[in-house]
C-alpha cells in the first residue's frame, strides 16, 4: 500500500478512504488504552480563566431569572449569526450558537407559537414581522400537524393519554456523524452527496422527489457549514490535520446542528475514540503535549455545556429543568473483541474534575464486563466524586447495534450516521387501564375520549375481565398513537427538516419509529392487586370509576417476584405487538422505550387514582422503576424485576433511575471502587478470598 | 427445617465483603438502646422459610454476589443455630461465602450441646462479624440489658478456633465514646489473633421511626446521628489499645 500523505499521514488505510466510513477508520487506527488515569493533566490557566467567566455569566443568568439574552428578531440558521467568543485569545475551541455566549437563538420552524411563548415567558417580545411571516407566508411544523390531526387525536392529546408529543417543538433525537467533518472535510462530503443525487431513481414517485429535494437541502447546509466555519477563520472544506482541528471541525458540525434545530435532544454521538486517533498521532509526532490536548478537550466540553435553547416553563416542567441532552457515548467493546477505551475516554471524563461536575454534556459510559479494570475503577471514582456519569449496557446494545452506535437523549441507541429516530413521546398505559374500566371515558374530565366500549360495572374488579378490556383498549390506543406520530414526522420532515444532521448521514438511513410507555409499574401493580388482592371500585355520581379500595396484600413489581414481574413483561410485549400492527411513516421500524426520567411527575398529575392504591395526581415512578417505596427487598431484587422486561420489545431503551445515599454502597467510597471491580469482573471463586477492609486492622502492622 | 426470618436484603453492601444477600433472622434476647431493628426482637414470629428457599433466592441473582456471599444477621441469628447449620452447610456445598453477624450473647461454655452445635456451624462459616457493644460489663448491661461475659467468651472461643473475625463497635455519644473504655476494648481485641478487621460505626438515628410505628418509646429519643469523624477518632483509641496489647506480648 502506498504511504498516505497530507491530513491522513500516519494513518492505516482501509475502506474509509474509498467511501465515507468513519467506523472503518476507527477500527484500523485506534489504540485501546489499558493504563490508569495517572497521565491526565489538570486545567490550564486559560481554562480556569474561561471557566470563571462562564460561572460569572451563569450567575448573571440566574439573577435575571434564567435567561440572560435572547434573539427575538434573527431566525436562527447555520449562518444567521456572526462569530461569538468568550475571550478569543484564550479559547482553543471556538463557536457559539449566536454572536455571543448565553444569548439564546430564535428557532421558529418547529412552531411560531412556541417561539413566541418562549420569548414572552422569559420577558421578551417576538419581533412582529417574524410572527407575521410565519403566520402568513411560511407554515411551521406545528401548523402542519394541526391541519391534519383528527378530533380523536386532539382529544387524546388534551386528556394526556398520549403526552409529550413533539408537535410544537423540534423532535431532536437525531445524531449527525459530526466526525465526518473532521475526517473528510466538507468538500468531500458535498461531493458524496452530489453522487448520491445521481443515484436516485428517475421515475418521480413522491418519495423520490422528497429524497432529491432533501439531498439538495443537505448540500446547501454543508455549504453553509463551511461559511459558518469561515466566519471563525477556519477553512473546513479540507480534512482536519491535527487534534485541535479535529475537535474544532467536529464541533462546527455539531454547532451547525444546534444553530439549525432546537430539538428535544441534541446528542453528540461517539467521538472520543475517534479523536484519540488524532491525539495519539500528535503525541507521537510531538505536536502537542498532554496538557495541550486536555486543554482542547476542556474547551470543547465547555462549549457543549453552553448549548442553550429558548424554551417555555411548561417545557422545562416536562423535562424537570432545561436539558439539552448533549449525550456523548464513551467506551464499549468492538466487534473484533477489543475494548474501545482510549486515553481520550479518560480525558472526556476528566473534564468533570477540571471544570467541575455538570449534567451536560451527558457523559455516558457504554459499560461492558470486558472494559479494562483501570477504566472501571476510574469511572466509579468519577461517579462517586461528581454524580455526573450515566451508564448503559453495551453488552446488550452491541448485539443489535454493532460497535459504532451512540445514545441519543438518555437511552436511544442508533448507529451513528446510519440510523436515525422519529421521536414519539409516550402513551400513558396507566390511564389506558382506567379507560378500559370506564369504557373510554376519561376519569378526570369525564369526556368520551376512547372508543365507547362497554365499561366494567361490577363492584369488585375481576382480573380476566379487566385484562380482556385492557387489551382492547391498548389496541385502540396503539392505533391512534402510531397514526398521530405519522402526522408529526411527515410534517417535521416537510417544515422543519434537519438539513445538516441528515447531511451527516448515509443516503439510505434506517429510521427507528420510537414510541414510548409511561406508567408501567402502576399498571403492573394495579393488575397484580386485581389478581391477588381484592379491588373495590368507587364510582362518582355519573358512574365513572374514580377511586379504588384495595383489600389485602398483593405482589408488587420491584421485588423479583415473578407473579407480578410477568405481568409487567406481558404488558410491554402486548402493547408492542399492537404497535407493530400499524403502518409507519417512511418505513420506520417500530420500537418502544420505557424511560420517563422526569416527566413521570407530569404524567401522574394528569392521571386519576389507579387500582394499585395510587391516588389521583400522584407521580408515576420514573421509567421502568418500581413505584416508590414498594420495592422492599433491596436493590438486587429491584433491579432484577426491571431486568426481566423484554429488551427485544423495548429496544429504544429501558431506564431505571437509581439513587443511593452516601455510605450505602459500602463503608467507604474507596471500598466501593474496589468492590466494583471484584464484583463485576470476578470469574474465579472469589468467595474464598476475603478482600482487605481498607480501614480495617492491619495485622502485620508491627 | 424452617427458620423464622424477619426480612431479606438482596443488596447488602455493609454487612461483610462485597455485595451480599443478607438474611435478618427474627428474635433477639438483647434490648440495645440504639437498636435500629426493634421489629426483629420478638421470638417465634416472622416469615417461616426453609434454607433451600433462601438459597434459591440467592442463586437467582448470584451474578450480583460474585465478590460477596450470604450474611446472616438479625435479630440474633444464633438463637436459631440448627437452622444456621443447615443454611450454611448447604451454602458451603455450593461454594458460597458465608458470614455470621452476631452479638455472641447466646454463648455459654457450659452448655455442651450448644457448643458442639456451634463447633459444627463454625465448620461452615467463613467469617464472623462480632459486635462488641461495650468492654465494661456494667456499661454493657446498661446499654443492652445483659452483661458482656458471654460476648467476650465467644470472642475467645472464635480466637481459639481461629475463625476469621471482624469486630464491630458502634459509637454512641455519652455511652460508648469514653477513650479509656475504647483503649480497653482495643487491648482485648489485641489479644485475639483471628481478628482481621475493625469496623467502627457511628450511631445513626434511622431506627427511630420504627419505634414510632411499633408504638414503643425510643430510649435515645433526640440523640443526633454521630459524625463519621467521631467514629474515626474512636477507632484510633481502640487501635492504640490493640497496639499496646500486641507490644506487650
Amino acid at each position: 500500500m502506498t504511504e498516505i500523505i497530507g491530513a491522513w499521514r500516519g494513518f492505516e488505510g482501509g475502506t474509509w478512504q474509498k467511501e465515507i466510513n468513519v467506523r472503518s477508520f476507527i477500527k484500523h487506527n485506534y489504540t485501546p488504552y489499558d493504563g490508569d488515569e495517572a497521565f491526565l493533566e489538570g486545567a490550564t490557566e486559560d481554562t480556569l480563566a474561561l471557566w470563571d467567566q462562564v460561572l460569572e455569566l451563569s450567575k448573571e443568568e440566574r439573577a435575571k431569572g434564567g435567561v440572560l439574552d435572547m434573539d427575538t428578531k434573527v431566525i436562527s440558521t447555520i449562518t444567521s449569526h456572526a462569530a461569538g467568543y468568550l475571550n478569543k485569545d484564550k479559547e482553543k475551541i471556538v463557536g457559539f450558537q449566536t454572536d455571543k455566549p448565553f444569548k439564546r437563538a430564535l428557532h421558529t420552524y418547529g412552531g411560531i407559537r412556541m417561539a413566541e411563548k418562549a420569548c414572552k415567558d422569559n420577558g421578551y417580545e417576538l419581533d412582529p414581522t417574524v410572527k407575521e411571516f410565519f403566520e402568513v407566508h411560511r407554515k411551521t411544523h406545528n401548523a402542519g400537524v394541526f391541519d391534519v390531526y383528527t378530533p380523536e387525536m386532539k382529544a387524546c392529546r388534551s386528556s394526556h393519554i398520549i403526552t409529550g408529543l413533539p408537535d410544537a417543538y423540534g423532535r431532536g433525537r437525531i445524531i449527525g456523524d459530526y466526525r465526518r467533518v473532521a475526517l473528510y472535510g466538507v468538500d468531500r462530503l458535498i461531493e458524496d452527496k452530489h453522487q448520491q443525487k445521481i443515484t436516485t431513481r428517475s421515475a418521480m414517485y413522491v418519495d423520490v422527489i422528497r429524497d432529491r429535494e432533501e439531498l439538495s437541502d443537505q448540500i446547501r447546509a454543508l455549504e453553509d457549514l463551511k461559511k459558518m466555519a469561515m466566519s471563525y477563520g477556519f477553512d473546513i472544506s479540507r480534512p482536519a490535520e491535527n487534534t485541535q482541528e479535529a475537535i474544532q471541525w467536529l464541533y462546527f458540525g455539531y454547532l451547525a446542528a444546534v444553530k439549525e434545530q432546537n430539538g428535544a435532544a441534541m446528542s453528540l454521538g461517539r467521538t472520543s475514540t475517534f479523536l484519540d486517533i488524532y491525539s495519539e498521532r500528535d503525541l507521537r509526532e510531538g505536536r502537542f503535549t498532554e496538557s495541550e490536548i486536555q486543554e482542547f478537550v476542556d474547551h470543547f466540553i465547555m462549549k457543549l455545556r453552553l448549548v442553550k435553547f429558548a424554551r417555555t416553563p411548561e417545557y422545562n416542567a416536562l423535562f424537570s429543568g432545561d436539558p439539552q441532552w448533549v449525550t456523548e457515548s464513551i467506551g464499549g467493546v468492538a466487534i473484533d473483541g477489543r475494548h474501545m477505551v482510549t486515553k481520550m475516554s479518560y480525558r472526556y471524563l476528566h473534564t468533570l474534575t477540571n471544570l467541575g461536575a455538570a449534567p451536560e454534556p451527558n457523559l455516558t459510559v457504554l459499560w461492558s464486563t470486558r472494559l479494562p479494570d483501570n477504566f472501571k475503577r476510574y469511572c466509579a471514582k468519577t461517579s462517586i466524586e461528581t454524580s455526573s456519569v450515566q451508564y448503559e449496557n453495551d453488552d446488550l446494545m452491541r448485539f443489535t447495534h454493532g460497535d459504532d452506535y451512540a445514545i441519543a437523549c438518555c437511552v436511544s441507541s442508533m448507529r451513528v450516521g446510519k440510523e436515525m429516530q422519529f421521536f414519539g413521546a409516550r402513551a400513558n398505559l396507566a390511564k389506558c387501564l382506567l379507560y378500559a374500566i370506564n369504557g373510554g371515558v376519561d376519569e378526570i374530565n369525564g369526556k368520551q375520549v376512547g372508543p365507547r366500549y362497554r365499561p366494567i360495572t361490577s363492584e369488585y374488579l375481576d382480573y380476566d375481565e379487566v385484562m380482556e378490556r385492557y387489551d382492547d383498549m391498548m389496541q385502540w390506543l396503539a392505533g391512534v398513537y402510531v397514526n398521530t406520530l405519522n402526522i408529526i414526522h411527515y410534517m417535521h420532515d416537510k417544515y422543519c427538516y434537519e438539513k445538516i444532521q441528515m447531511a451527516l448521514h448515509d443516503q439510505h438511513v434506517t429510521r427507528w419509529f420510537a414510541t414510548g410507555i409511561a406508567g408501567l409499574s402502576v399498571v403492573a401493580d394495579s393488575l397484580s392487586a386485581i389478581k391477588y388482592a381484592k379491588v373495590k371500585v368507587i364510582r362518582n355520581e355519573n358512574g365513572i370509576a374514580t377511586d379504588y379500595e384495595v383489600e389485602g396484600d398483593f405482589p408488587k413489581y420491584g421485588n423479583d417476584d415473578d407473579r407480578v414481574d410477568s405481568i409487567a413483561y406481558d404488558i410491554v410485549h402486548r402493547f408492542m405487538e399492537h404497535i407493530r400492527k400499524h403502518h409507519t411513516y417512511r418505513g420506520g421500524i417500530h420500537t418502544t422505550s420505557i424511560l420517563t426520567i422526569t416527566s413521570n411527575v407530569v404524567y401522574g398529575k394528569a392521571t386519576g387514582s389507579t387500582p394499585d392504591g395510587r391516588k389521583k395526581g400522584e407521580a408515576f415512578a420514573p421509567g421502568a422503576n418500581p413505584m416508590h417505596g414498594r420495592d422492599n427487598h433491596g436493590a438486587v431484587a429491584s433491579l432484577s424485576s426491571v431486568a426481566k422486561l423484554p429488551f427485544k420489545d423495548a429496544q429504544d431503551g429501558i431506564s431505571n433511575t437509581f439513587s443511593i445515599i452516601p455510605g450505602a454502597l459500602g463503608k467507604d467510597d474507596r471500598i466501593f471502587v474496589g468492590d466494583l471491580a471484584v464484583d463485576l469482573d470476578c470469574t474465579t471463586g472469589a468467595c474464598a478470598e476475603i478482600p482487605n477492609l481498607l480501614e480495617g486492622l492491619d495485622i502485620s502492622e508491627e | 427445617m424452617k427458620g423464622y426470618v424477619h426480612s431479606t436484603e438482596t443488596f447488602g453492601s455493609v454487612d461483610g465483603p462485597g455485595i451480599r444477600y443478607v438474611v435478618f433472622m427474627q428474635g433477639c434476647p438483647m434490648r440495645c438502646l440504639y437498636c435500629h431493628n426493634p421489629d426483629s426482637w420478638a421470638i417465634g414470629r416472622g416469615r417461616e422459610v426453609t434454607a433451600e428457599e433462601l438459597l434459591l433466592e440467592y442463586e437467582k441473582n448470584k451474578m450480583f454476589y460474585r465478590g460477596g456471599g450470604i450474611t446472616v444477621t438479625g435479630g440474633e441469628p444464633l438463637l436459631q443455630v440448627d437452622f444456621l447449620i443447615e443454611l450454611f452447610s448447604l451454602a458451603k456445598a455450593r461454594g458460597i461465602h458465608t458470614c455470621l453477624d452476631t452479638s455472641g450473647i447466646t454463648y455459654s461454655p457450659e452448655a455442651k450441646d450448644y457448643v458442639s452445635k456451634l463447633d459444627e456451624l463454625m465448620g461452615y462459616t467463613d467469617l464472623v462479624m462480632l459486635d462488641i457493644k461495650h468492654i465494661d460489663p456494667d456499661e454493657h448491661r446498661l446499654l443492652t440489658s445483659r452483661d458482656n461475659g458471654a460476648v467476650l467468651a465467644f470472642a475467645r472461643y472464635l480466637a481459639e478456633k481461629n475463625i476469621p473475625t471482624w469486630i464491630r463497635h458502634v459509637i454512641v455519644k455519652g455511652y460508648t465514646d469514653d477513650p479509656e473504655a475504647l483503649r480497653s476494648l482495643g487491648r482485648f481485641i489485641g489479644g485475639l489473633r483471628n481478628v482481621r478487621a475493625l469496623d467502627v460505626l457511628p450511631y445513626h438515628s434511622m431506627g427511630e421511626s420504627k419505634y414510632r410505628e411499633l408504638g414503643i418509646s425510643y430510649p435515645l429519643e433526640g440523640m443526633p446521628s454521630l459524625d463519621k469523624s467521631e467514629a474515626e477518632k474512636a477507632k484510633n483509641y481502640i487501635l492504640e489499645g490493640v497496639r499496646e496489647a500486641r507490644r506487650s506480648k
